[in-house]
C-alpha cells in the first residue's frame, strides 16, 4: 500500500465529514472554522493523491474497499462535541506525525513542513473546544465525555505501522497519549479506559476494511461525479 | 535560486505585479509567493509559485492571471508550477505588503511564525483605531489565512492575517 494513499485518504475523508457541517454548525464562527479546516485537509489530500494518480479518479471512482483511511476519520459527525472529540484525537495525531515527517528527509518532508503549521491551528481549535465543553455546563460536559468515549476504540489504529512511512509509532503513541491526557484532565474530563481497538472490527481501515457509515458517506460524496462523468464548474 | 537574466528579471517584475485574487491590495510579489521565473527556450517561460495554504483555492486564479499577463507581453508559452519548499510563511510578506494590509483594514501578521502549538500572546493592533486592546473571536475567518478579532476600544470586528 502506498503511504501517500493512506495519508491522502485520511485528509480527504475527514475533509468531507467536516464539510457536512456546512449549514448545520451551532454558530456562524464554527461553520466557518470547520469549513476552513476542511479546506486545509482537502489541500493536503489533493497533493497526496495527485502524487500517486489522478486525484479525481482516486476520490470519486474508487470503491469503499480501496480506501486506506483510518476508521476514525470516517465516523459520522454526531453532535458538535462528538465532532470535536474526533478532531482532538485526529489533529493531535496528525500534528505529531507531520512534525516527525517534516524533520526527516523522506518524500513527505516538504508537504509536512507546509501542513504542520496549518494543523497546529486545527489542534489548537480542538483543544480549546474540549476545554470549553468539558469545563462548561453539566450538559456540555456529559456530551464531550460521550464523544471521547465513543471514539476511543478507533484511536489504536493511528499508531499501527504504515508501509513506506518512516515514523516511530511507539513514540508517536506516547506523545499523543500525554498530549490528549493533559487536555482531557484540564477539561475536567476522564480519559476513556477501554481498549484502543477492538478485537475484530476497529482498526483495519488501512487494509480497506471500513465501518458501515463509510459506504453511505462515499455514496453521497461520489454520486455527482458518477452521474455526470467529466462535469466541471 | 539561480540568478535571473535581465529578461527574466523583467518577466519576474511583470508576474509579481499581478494582484492577489482575494486580497487585491497586495501584489503577488508583496505577498511573497513568487519563487522564480526562468526562460526555458526562446518562447517558453516557467514561473514558480508557492501556495500560502496547502488548500488555498486562489492558486489557480493566480496561475491563470500570471499566464495572461505574460502572454499579453509577448511570451508564447507560460507554465506555472507549484513548489512547496521552502514553505511559505507570513514572514515572506513584504513591509510594503504589511502596510497595505493595515490600510485595507486587515491587521498584518506579527513577525516570526508559530512553531508547535500556536502562541498568541503579542497583541494585535486594531487597523481602524490603532488600539492594541483587541480580542480573538475565531481562529478562522473569511479565508483560511485570516482570524476574526474585535477591537475592545472601538468595538469594530476586523480580520487579522494570522501568523503561519
Amino acid at each position: 500500500m502506498s503511504a501517500a494513499l493512506a495519508l491522502g485518504d485520511d485528509a480527504l475523508v475527514l475533509s468531507h465529514r467536516l464539510g457536512e457541517w456546512a449549514g448545520h454548525a451551532p454558530v456562524l464562527e464554527e461553520e466557518v472554522a470547520l469549513a476552513n479546516i476542511a479546506l486545509d485537509l482537502l489541500g493536503q489530500a489533493r497533493m497526496l493523491l495527485s502524487s500517486v494518480g489522478d486525484e479525481d479518479e482516486l476520490a470519486f471512482l474508487r470503491e469503499e474497499r480501496s480506501f486506506r483511511n483510518v476508521q476514525l476519520v470516517e465516523q459520522p459527525n454526531g453532535d458538535f462535541a462528538h465532532t470535536i472529540a474526533r478532531q482532538l484525537y485526529f489533529s493531535v495525531y496528525q500534528h505529531l506525525l507531520y512534525e516527525q515527517l517534516a524533520a526527516g528527509t523522506g518524500e513527505f518532508a516538504d508537504l509536512a513542513t507546509k501542513a504542520v503549521k496549518e494543523v497546529a491551528y486545527h489542534r489548537d481549535h480542538a483543544e480549546r473546544w474540549v476545554l470549553r465543553l468539558g469545563d462548561g455546563t453539566a450538559e456540555s460536559h456529559e456530551r464531550m465525555q460521550n464523544g471521547l468515549d465513543a471514539l476511543w476504540r478507533f484511536t489504536g489504529e493511528l499508531f499501527r505501522p504504515v508501509e513506506g512511512l518512516d515514523v516511530d509509532g511507539e513514540s508517536l503513541h506516547g506523545s499523543w497519549s500525554s498530549a490528549v491526557t493533559s487536555v482531557v484532565e484540564r477539561a475536567t474530563l476522564r480519559l476513556p479506559s477501554g481498549p484502543q481497538s477492538s478485537a475484530w472490527s476497529a482498526g483495519a481501515g488501512r487494509q480497506g476494511l471500513h465501518t458501515e457509515p463509510f459506504g453511505r458517506m462515499l455514496a453521497e460524496m461520489q454520486h455527482l461525479h458518477r452521474s455526470h462523468p467529466g462535469a466541471s464548474w | 535560486m539561480v540568478t535571473e537574466t535581465l529578461l527574466e528579471a523583467e518577466l519576474h517584475r511583470l508576474a509579481g505585479s499581478v494582484p492577489d485574487p482575494e486580497l487585491p491590495v497586495l501584489t503577488l510579489d508583496e505577498l511573497g509567493v513568487l519563487r522564480g521565473v526562468r526562460m526555458d527556450g526562446p518562447d517558453h517561460v516557467t514561473v514558480q509559485l508557492t501556495p500560502t495554504y496547502t488548500g488555498c483555492p486562489a492558486i489557480e486564479a493566480m496561475s491563470a492571471d500570471i499566464e495572461r499577463v505574460l502572454r499579453d507581453h509577448g511570451v508564447a508559452e507560460v507554465s506555472v508550477v507549484t513548489v512547496l519548499a521552502p514553505a511559505w510563511s507570513t514572514d515572506d510578506i513584504s513591509d510594503e505588503g504589511r502596510r497595505k494590509l493595515a490600510e485595507f483594514g486587515i491587521a498584518p501578521p506579527r513577525p516570526g511564525g508559530p512553531s508547535g502549538p500556536v502562541p498568541l500572546t503579542l497583541s494585535v493592533r486594531c487597523p481602524h483605531c490603532g488600539s492594541t486592546d483587541t480580542e480573538l473571536l475565531s481562529r478562522f475567518s473569511s479565508t483560511a489565512c485570516k482570524a476574526l478579532r474585535r477591537c475592545v476600544a472601538c468595538r469594530e470586528p476586523f480580520d487579522h492575517f494570522k501568523e503561519l
